[in-house]
């Protein structure tokens, strides 16, 4: 019944692909095969970041990731969070595990954050398609633009979070 | 491409930390599986998701709305397509390229690459999971705004507008 539960929105999304065949045949196959093409790419690019996180939960203890990335870090934790998320690859849900794993780990609120925006739109690889796309001028523009924008949003968010919101989260993150 | 990379640094940690301990690694692969497996219900869900969502919505569809004289309508136009769909980049910045092409505006791509790249609408189910309502919509709400900063200062900048 649990398990049900779970995969309850992916059952749902899956009855509204099957009203779509029967209303627009075209646009159902075609949404079915994006599906088959997206899952195909989701398995080949989720097992290594998902081995990756468990390494880094047994291998680095809490009191490192504190010093290097908690309250206090300062500079150093803003520039490592933009490093990490930066040199990433992968979708934007790929982050949200990382993520977790840092809150358990204590890293500080508004560095989870800079890491999820970094991850978000300042990877590497993907700044080196997008510049070979659509121009220099372009991106360099908007990285440079996206780097205080980061930063800012990540204290916006924190400054509209209380404690209490923020502690639920990382007691949240524990049992991720 | 990428990918290719994160397996073989993921291989290298993995060899390096077996040789280490080999506990240790197994307990790694443990917890490894153990956040995949939570997670996988609502990747599934986004994946269909997003499936349905390309399939409406295809690329002649998307540059008949964000021309160039299309203005701020067409840039939120843009931004709001960016935040609903999840285009890996590999396809979104060809696709990009090829918006422009076709006549799409600097401003409106850059609302859309920026849109598209920092908020998830379809991935949200999945970042509520991890973060909770409050913070996830306002954290999309603010990558939303955002892109149109992004988009302004891409008109001024690449635009020449």
């Amino acid at each position: 019944m649990t398990y049900l539960n779970r995969y309850r929105f992916f059952i749902v999304t899956l009855v509204i692909s099957g009203i779509l065949i029967l209303i627009n045949r075209e646009i159902g196959i075609r949404a079915f095969e994006i599906t088959g093409y997206s899952f195909k790419e989701m398995l080949f690019i989720i097992p290594p970041i998902f081995v990756l996180l468990g390494l880094l939960d047994v291998w680095i203890s809490k009191e490192t990731m504190m010093k290097y990335m908690g309250e206090g870090s300062g500079l150093r934790g803003i520039v490592l969070a933009f490093i990490i998320g930066s040199a990433a690859a992968g979708p934007l849900y790929g982050a949200f595990p990382i993520a977790a794993v840092f809150m358990r780990k204590g890293v500080k609120f508004s560095n989870v954050l800079i890491f999820i925006g970094a991850w978000s739109t300042t990877k590497i690889p993907m700044f080196l398609f997008e510049l070979s796309a659509l121009g220099v001028k372009f991106a360099i523009t908007r990285l440079l633009v996206n780097i205080p924008g980061i930063i800012l949003i990540a204290y916006i968010l924190c400054s509209f979070i209380d404690k209490k919101e923020e502690k639920r989260i990382y007691d949240n993150a524990q049992t991720l | 491409m990428n990918s290719y990379i994160m397996y073989i640094i993921a291989i290298l940690f993995l060899a390096l930390s077996y040789y280490k301990d080999k506990k240790k690694t197994k307990m790694a692969l443990k917890k490894a599986w153990k956040s995949f497996e939570n997670i996988l219900p609502q990747f599934l869900g986004v994946i269909m998701l997003v499936g349905v969502l390309l399939a409406a919505f295809d690329a002649e569809f998307i540059s008949k709305i964000i021309g160039e004289q299309s203005g701020w309508a067409g840039v939120f136009l843009s931004a709001a397509i960016g935040a609903i769909t999840l285009i890996p980049g590999f396809i979104a910045f060809p696709t990009a390229a090829l918006l422009l092409q076709n006549g799409a505006g600097y401003m409106q791509i850059g609302a859309f690459v920026s849109a598209l790249m920092m908020v998830g609408i379809v991935t949200l189910p999945v970042e509520i999971k991890y973060f909770g309502k409050k913070l996830s919509i306002m954290r999309n709400v603010l990558a939303f705004l955002f892109s149109f900063v992004v988009a302004f200062i891409i008109g001024k900048v690449v635009g020449g507008i």
